[in-house]
């Protein structure tokens, strides 16, 4: 295995179990308060969803000559690495709450309680708890399949980067099935962060090659550019909580409008 | 606005919040980046060291912003 590879497949494993934990909450959720029958079936129909849209995507992006590809999905998966990277940094600085998969899990826990009891579907399911399984899949997969997608078009390695989705997938439900209940002790913050350091580093190497430049050492400046990217955000972060905690500090010495 | 104008633009607004998300910013910063990495390739210049920094400039900007608004 090369270290494209290697890569491709951290990061699009680590990509799949941060969504496959946020979309597992969810599902759990709905199957411990509403049922699992539905929950699961609207689960699987948006995997189903999802790996048509892969099959379809992948042979097409594919077809796309390698120099207009790496510009295009250069260009995404920058914007994408750096969303990713951004709302972390915010996170880790203090900025943005952190994401609590048990928080997540009570929010949709009561929610699914208060919907009360749905008129039985067609197939003799619970509609309430099929619909949002399915959404919950559907949308937290999709950056996934992109990244899949755009990943594995871009190594010539699809069937990889898919792998790399599935045993995620595998993982994820396998310790859902275990726990039963929220997945809080998956690092997901963490994980997250490290996906954008990726995502942003291969944006950053097929984008500019997609454009015309030529990296000195070519594919082993990737050794370069990942950390310099991990640095770089670090310095953001430790910025960003000098930052607020300085603009602490003003606000308490700052007299309050009205005291004497 | 017709059925099909709403569903139109219910689709172009998920697609817009999924690849640009919260911020326009870096998706400028990115766009302007790989252009000005094209116009120096054109004028044979060495260009791959342009983007890392075009879009740093991008992010700081976007984390000070975020951070003013606390």
């Amino acid at each position: 295995m090369t270290s494209s590879e290697v890569f491709l497949f951290i990061a699009a494993f680590m990509a799949c179990a941060v969504e496959a934990v946020e979309a597992t909450t969810v599902v759990v959720a709905l199957g411990v308060t509403r049922g699992w029958r539905s929950a699961m079936r609207g689960s699987a129909a948006g995997i189903a969803v999802l790996a048509v849209l892969v099959a379809a995507l992948g042979p097409a992006i594919a077809s796309i000559p390698l120099g207009p590809l790496r510009l295009v999905v250069g260009a995404l998966l920058l914007i994408f690495g750096l969303g990713w990277l951004r709302k972390a940094m915010l996170r880790a600085a203090g900025y943005k709450a952190l994401r609590d998969e048990e928080v997540a899990f009570a929010k949709q826990r009561a929610a699914a309680e208060v919907a009360g009891a749905a008129p039985r579907g067609r197939f003799g399911g619970d509609p309430y708890a099929f619909t949002l399984a399915f959404k919950a899949v559907v949308l937290e997969g999709l950056e996934v399949a992109f990244i899949v997608v755009t990943f594995g078009a871009n190594a010539h390695d699809i069937p990889l980067a898919a792998l790399a989705a599935l045993a995620a997938i595998a993982v994820v439900v396998a310790l859902a099935a275990k726990v039963r209940g929220p997945l809080a002790r998956v690092p997901e913050n963490t994980i997250k962060y490290v996906v954008g350091i990726l995502l942003t580093s291969f944006g950053t190497f097929w984008g500019a090659e997609g454009a015309g430049a030529r990296w000195p050492g070519s594919d082993a400046s990737l050794l370069g550019i990942i950390p310099a990217v991990a640095v770089l955000s670090l310095g953001f972060v430790g910025a960003l909580g000098r930052y607020r905690v300085a603009g602490a500090t003003t606000r308490e010495s700052a007299p309050v409008r009205g005291a004497l | 606005m017709g059925a099909v104008a709403r569903a139109l633009a219910a689709f172009g607004r998920f697609w817009w919040d999924f690849v640009v998300g919260d911020d326009v910013t870096i998706a400028i910063g990115v766009v302007c980046g790989l252009g000005t990495v094209a116009v120096l390739h054109a004028a044979k210049v060495p260009a791959w060291w342009i983007l890392p920094i075009i879009w740093a400039v991008a992010l700081a900007w976007s984390l000070g912003r975020a951070a003013r608004r606390g």
